[in-house]
């Protein structure tokens, strides 16, 4: 775990203000952190000769209701070279927007698009921010927690216009 | 001109729609839909119990549901500190191959049925026959065998079961060779897919891309060596990788990874220890059958692990496998009741499609069938 070690302490030496919490658990490491930098961060990570974090296995949204900030966001990062994952966290309100990260791995934008589709957290300078699984128009954001798992209508069926 | 590919084309494996703009015959741009066959797996497995979710991660990646079986039970297991017996562990191993054999015999039949090549179907699905009656016998299913519990597994192997897995091992690797007769150097074979669907190491990373077609690519990344699980480390295998990216060289991959499959699946059952088939945490994994007929307690332990299900620590784990399409991961987060708190699945299949248009545009619409057939998506994993 020596390398995730270091990208640890790579990060609080470069974002000292970013860096909120860092929790080991069954040898996960979990950074939390600030959403303002998390742009910086990322590019950091990918671009960091030591440590190159180039995949970006999974980014997924958290709905933390009724708390706030309300909406967690978790990044899988995989660096191929030291076989090393990390995972960074990060919180954004129900009215705020989050820096998007297409521009370093091309895969979050449909990481980012789902994210939107399920939870409603938007993301800026995404290219192409729109629903991906449920279709336009669709009302509501399934996967928060105040949204009801049978649906809001299950005994209404409806077909959406065409 | 733009033309809507899908999503009832029978080349989109499932339900796909691809719009494409074309000038001429040349794709310009190409924009994939999915969503229709969302189900919402995710919330759903909110309101259940761990033990409950297991049947639903069989229908993701429908032609690899051991794999998809064992990468759910890893992540919940990792989240309670439970320690897998050994014999649990090869028979997953053993089972997860083989079900990555049946996985590529039908893609590597489908895939050549999308080209106009009829014949290797036939010749796939026969071996891949032989594969589910195993699971039959196994499990009692054969598509959706859900053979995996959480801490072990449902039932040890039946009688005679070994037999047959021997005889088909034996006889496998010869079959490989046959249907390489039919394609390998065949010159129409060769023509659509040498330099078709190209994609770069560096493009493929940057797109998430995994599994075969991430290795067609040249990049030598396999969840299997570089994050071992399920005893893979005492397994001698290697991992086959491309050079050029093309529809040809993840066709080469699957197929030398059907072959070392076959070989791990010979490992394990060579090797395989004797012992339980399930860990033994009364406040978790589920008491032997024979037990809960005959005994009391046994009997409210069945009852209470079935109703209530177990309260993991509170904390978040992400345990993933290499499934036949790719990483499978799960993502768990527990905030200390018996139902998760967040239930992440990354599916291979949802990543390497996003990289679809990168791989199609600047290509003849004729190109884009076999792209999809050689990036293996299953639409059941990418909507869950």
């Amino acid at each position: 775990m020596a390398e995730t070690i270091l990208a640890v302490e790579k990060l609080k030496e470069k974002f000292p203000n970013s860096v909120l919490e860092v929790t080991a658990f069954r040898g996960e490491v979990t950074v939390g952190v600030s959403k303002g930098e998390i742009f910086e961060i990322c590019k950091f990570l990918h671009s960091d000769p030591d440590l190159q974090f180039h995949l970006l296995t999974d980014l997924c949204g958290l709905d933390f209701f009724p708390q706030t900030p309300r909406f967690g966001i978790a990044y899988l990062l995989c660096s191929l070279k030291n076989g090393q994952r990390l995972r960074l966290k990060t919180r954004v309100g129900e009215e705020e927007s989050i820096r998007s990260v297409e521009s370093i791995w091309k895969v979050a934008n449909w990481y980012e698009r789902e994210a939107y589709d399920l939870f409603g957290i938007r993301f800026e300078n995404h290219p192409d921010l729109r629903r991906i699984l449920l279709w336009d128009g669709y009302d509501g954001y399934p996967l928060r927690k105040d949204y009801p798992a049978e649906g809001p209508d299950f005994d209404k069926p409806f077909v959406p216009e065409v | 001109m733009t033309i809507n590919m899908g999503p009832q084309h029978p080349a989109t494996h499932g339900v796909l729609r691809v719009v494409l703009e074309l000038d001429g015959e040349v794709i310009v741009k190409a924009t994939p839909h999915i969503g229709h066959l969302h189900r919402g797996i995710e919330k759903l497995a909110e309101t259940k119990t761990y033990h409950q979710s297991i049947p639903f991660t069989d229908r993701l990646d429908y032609t690899n549901a051991m794999g998809n079986n064992l990468a759910y039970v890893l992540a919940v297991e990792k989240l309670l500190g439970l320690e897998v017996p050994k014999r649990a562990q090869y028979l997953r191993a053993m089972m997860a191959e083989l079900q990555r054999i049946a996985a590529h015999l039908i893609w590597l039949g489908t895939h050549v049925l999308d080209m106009g090549a009829t014949t290797p179907i036939f010749y796939t699905f026969r071996e891949r026959e032989d594969i589910l009656r195993i699971f039959e016998e196994v499990a009692g299913g054969r598509l959706t065998p859900t053979y995996l519990r959480i801490g072990g597994l449902s039932k040890d192997l039946p009688e005679g079961i070994e037999e047959k897995v021997k005889s088909f091992v034996r006889t496998f690797p010869d079959r490989v060779k046959e249907y390489e007769t039919l394609l390998t150097k065949n010159v129409i074979w060769m023509k659509r897919t040498k330099g078709v669907g190209v994609i770069s190491k560096e493009d493929a990373i940057s797109w998430g891309v995994t599994g075969p077609t991430l290795r067609g690519s040249g990049v030598r990344y396999d969840v299997r060596k570089a994050f071992p699980y399920s005893s893979y480390e005492e397994f001698d295998f290697d991992i086959p990788v491309g050079s050029v990216g093309d529809v040809y060289d993840r066709y080469l991959v699957r197929l030398r990874e059907m072959e070392w499959s076959n070989s791990i699946v010979e490992q394990a059952l060579e090797r395989l220890p004797k012992g339980p088939i399930m860990a033994n945490d009364p406040r978790i994994t589920l008491p032997p059958k024979d037990d809960v007929t005959k005994d009391i307690a046994a009997l409210i332990r069945q009852f209470k692990v079935v109703c209530e299900g177990f309260k993991p620590p509170v904390g978040e784990t992400y345990a993933s496998v290499e499934a036949s399409k790719g990483e499978l991961g799960f993502y768990i987060v527990s905030d200390g009741s018996n139902r998760p708190f967040r239930f992440r699945i990354r599916t291979p299949s949802f990543a390497n499609l996003s990289a679809l248009p990168r791989m199609i545009e600047g290509s003849l619409i004729a190109d884009v069938i076999s792209t999809i057939g050689s990036i293996d998506i299953v639409l059941g994993e990418i909507d869950r």
